[in-house]
């Protein structure tokens, strides 16, 4: 697994912690950078408070980003899993937790992260992209530039085409 | 590049238009190298492929290219041609969504297909997948009489808000938008997971009717009206605000139950509408809002035609009429109505008996391309009863196009009648397909060969579906005919009083399914029902469905006790 952050190869100090099978909560180590799930973070809020270390969480393409809204100074990251590419549910989280709620710190995409799709990734707000096992980097690195315009508002380019147009003095 | 199609009524791109087009050739040429060099799996190259139009289809890749809202230039016909005739087979199918579809391009050649077509500004992006499809129109937009709104302006301002939309790329499943701006809608906005209306309110400003959750398939629906009057510039933040609830809380667990028309009907329409305007209210205002700057440029980049001031009759022409009969019939079926005195709209049929509805060799498409130019403007439409429309023809012409069109077998003078048969390629291409759907329609074709006969019967739309992807749209086919797959063997599902347009409806299922000879059989049977009950020939076949029902025409197609079959065997016995 390779972690891509601002367009660059990154090295990862971050301990992913997930839910068993069961869906039972992870055991949290006693330091170290941790990203839990949003299960763990409702159920052991204040323990994960007391931890010295970074805290990150991490959203399902089903959790609401309305639940850390007021929550988004305790944390140092967020990531949002998904579990399929083709699952589309984590470009509307990741918009409105950048534009809504204005999260500023590092966004990553985690789970079935391919090249293909980190260009639409980036543009929703992620910033950081943990590739799938066997996702050759030099190759991801490049799709960050498939396109060197866009028509409609994201977070990469908050004032649409035709406003930048008009601006610009375009017919 | 902005006098590249001079003169002619398509849109215009502008180098930014141009440049995005172009980077979406290199980028699927990288993924399609990737893919043939083993670096990319099938499943990860689907969704890939399928947002630029390539199927894996019965016998080869699939393309679909787009031709957005059903607008064509001379030029742009031309490179379908070209396309057609290098890299498939010499013909190419137009589709009920407006666009064309070729059966045999090999998939190597892909890449070099679309940036031919990046050269007279066309694509096949997200002509399939599960994101924002090529948005359609009324084949008449710009030209119609009845028209309030010209349509075309706002269908290209949601295209290019749609093209590569990131947040909208993986829905839970496809997504389909049509906008209609007439008295009488005839895009079907209301079976179109989403459906505008283009209206007026009283001061004169431009709106939008926002429909949501029809559509076809499994589960026919007619869209709910979620919003009366969506003033213009809202109508992007708006439809961000759809799409945004779509994608998160549209159903993901199964195929079946992917479309939005599910979520509208699990929230109910006013719980839908709740949760939509609830989101809206979040970005309304926003920078997405349009302004009336960029409608300006957009409807600029539309270069409309300089139409002469003619007289609203010609001489030559009321002469042809009273002369030729044939001619006659042609106008009264393939001629339609002009808001411009003098000029006319010509539907040049792709329904000849004998060959598969929709479908064009790239000669004709060539030959088309010359008479849009010698007979018009040089544009063309294709509309979604898969038919080509010349939309800027002189009246005092139309007796010598209808020569010209006869020669290349364009003149079918069927529009509108039981002939003009709506219908998906089927079994014989599409591998989605339960049954073939072109023999069927040849059949009922050859059935329905006497023109004076099918005159008799008058407006009738028929419409067959290989599938109940229902691509041919069967639902509301006035007769629709639905392939079924019964223990392996094809069958096929009879549903009668479906429409389109003002008065959409659904048709009702007729009773069992029936073998493929038995079709032409049941459907002459439907006429036979009709033509003793209409009270007039005023009186449409659907409108004698809707004022009897169906059991006069189930009691009259089955007998009383027995099936189709037995009744069949009587018949030949007889």
């Amino acid at each position: 697994m390779a972690l891509i952050k601002d367009r660059k190869l990154a090295l990862d100090s971050w301990q992913l912690l997930e839910p068993g099978a069961d869906g039972a909560l992870p055991s949290i180590p006693a330091a170290g950078d941790v990203i839990v799930p949003l299960s763990s973070w409702q159920a052991l809020r204040n323990e994960l408070v007391a931890r010295g270390d970074r805290l990150g969480v991490c959203l399902g393409g089903g959790d609401e980003p309305a639940a850390i809204a007021d929550d988004l100074g305790r944390f140092q990251l967020i990531a949002v899993r998904f579990t399929s590419f083709t699952d589309g549910r984590g470009y509307s989280i990741a918009r409105l937790l950048r534009e809504r709620y204005r999260w500023r710190g590092e966004l990553r995409a985690i789970g079935d992260i391919q090249r293909d799709q980190l260009y639409y990734l980036h543009r929703c707000g992620f910033d950081a992209f943990d590739l799938r096992d066997g996702e050759d980097v030099e190759t991801a690195l490049a799709a960050f530039n498939d396109f060197s315009e866009a028509y409609q508002t994201a977070v990469d380019r908050p004032v649409p085409l035709f406003r930048r147009r008009e601006a610009a003095g375009s017919r | 590049m902005d006098d590249l199609l001079g003169g002619y009524s398509v849109y215009i791109y502008d180098e930014i238009d141009q440049r995005l087009v172009d980077e979406r050739v290199a980028q699927f040429r990288d993924q399609t190298g990737r893919f043939l060099a083993g670096k990319l799996s099938e499943d990860d190259f689907r969704p890939v492929r399928l947002q630029n139009g390539l199927y894996i289809q019965r016998h080869a890749p699939m393309l679909r290219i787009a031709i957005p809202y059903g607008l064509l230039a001379s030029r742009q016909l031309r490179a379908l041609a070209h396309v057609t005739r290098t890299y498939d087979r010499g013909t190419g199918h137009f589709s009920t969504r407006q666009n064309l579809q070729l059966n045999w391009p090999r998939l190597e050649d892909v890449p070099e297909i679309l940036a031919t077509l990046a050269t007279v500004q066309m694509h096949a992006i997200q002509t399939s997948g599960n994101c924002v499809r090529n948005i359609t129109s009324d084949h008449f937009a710009g030209i119609a009489p009845d028209e309030i709104v010209d349509p075309l302006v706002w269908c290209e301002i949601v295209r290019q808000w749609s093209t590569f939309n990131p947040e909208f790329a993986y829905l839970p499943r496809k997504f389909k938008i049509a906008i209609a701006g007439a008295a009488e809608d005839r895009a079907a906005i209301q079976v179109h997971d989403v459906g505008l209306q283009a209206v007026k309110d009283d001061a004169g400003e431009i709106g939008f009717r926002v429909l949501a959750g029809g559509g076809l398939g499994r589960t026919p629906i007619l869209g709910a009206v979620i919003r009366d009057f969506l003033p213009w510039q809202h109508l992007l933040t708006y439809l961000e605000a759809i799409l945004r609830v779509y994608n998160r809380y549209g159903r993901r667990d199964n195929k079946w139950k992917a479309r939005i028309k599910i979520l509208v009907k699990d929230l109910t329409p006013a719980g839908f509408r709740d949760q939509v305007e609830a989101e809206w209210q979040q970005i309304r205002d926003g920078d997405a809002t349009l302004t009336s700057a960029e409608v300006d440029r957009v409807t600029r980049r539309f270069t409309r035609p300089t139409y002469e001031k003619l007289e609203p009759l010609s001489s030559g022409y009321v002469l042809a009429l009273g002369r030729d009969k044939a001619f006659a019939s042609w106008v009264r079926r393939n001629v339609h109505p002009h808001k411009v005195p003098g000029y006319a709209a010509v539907t040049l049929s792709l329904k000849r008996t004998g060959v598969p509805p929709g479908d064009a060799t790239a000669e004709q498409m060539d030959a088309v391309a010359d008479l849009a130019e010698r007979y018009g403007f040089g544009e063309l439409r294709v509309t979604h009863e898969q038919n080509l429309l010349l939309p800027d023809v002189r009246q005092s012409e139309l007796f010598r196009l209808w020569q010209e069109a006869r020669g290349l077998d364009l003149a079918t003078a069927n529009v509108g009648m039981i002939t003009n048969i709506i219908s998906c390629p089927g079994g014989d291409y599409c591998s989605l397909a339960n049954a073939k759907s072109i023999p069927v329609a040849e059949a009922i074709q050859r059935r329905f060969d006497d023109l004076d006969y099918v005159y008799d019967i008058g407006e009738l739309d028929l419409n067959i579906s290989g599938c109940m992807n229902s691509c041919g749209h069967h639902h509301i086919g006035h007769i629709g005919i639905l392939g079924v797959d019964k223990q392996g063997a094809e069958y096929y599902q009879i549903s009668i009083g479906g429409a389109q347009g003002n008065a959409a409806s659904l048709g009702k299922v007729l009773g069992p399914s029936v073998s493929q000879d038995e079709v032409p059989d049941v459907v002459e049977k439907l006429i036979q029902v009709y033509l003793k009950q209409r009270d007039s020939d005023a009186e449409r076949f659907v409108d004698v469905v809707r004022r009897i029902g169906t059991e006069p025409f189930k009691e009259h197609v089955y007998g009383a006790h027995q099936g189709p079959k037995a009744r069949a065997r009587q018949l030949a016995a007889a």
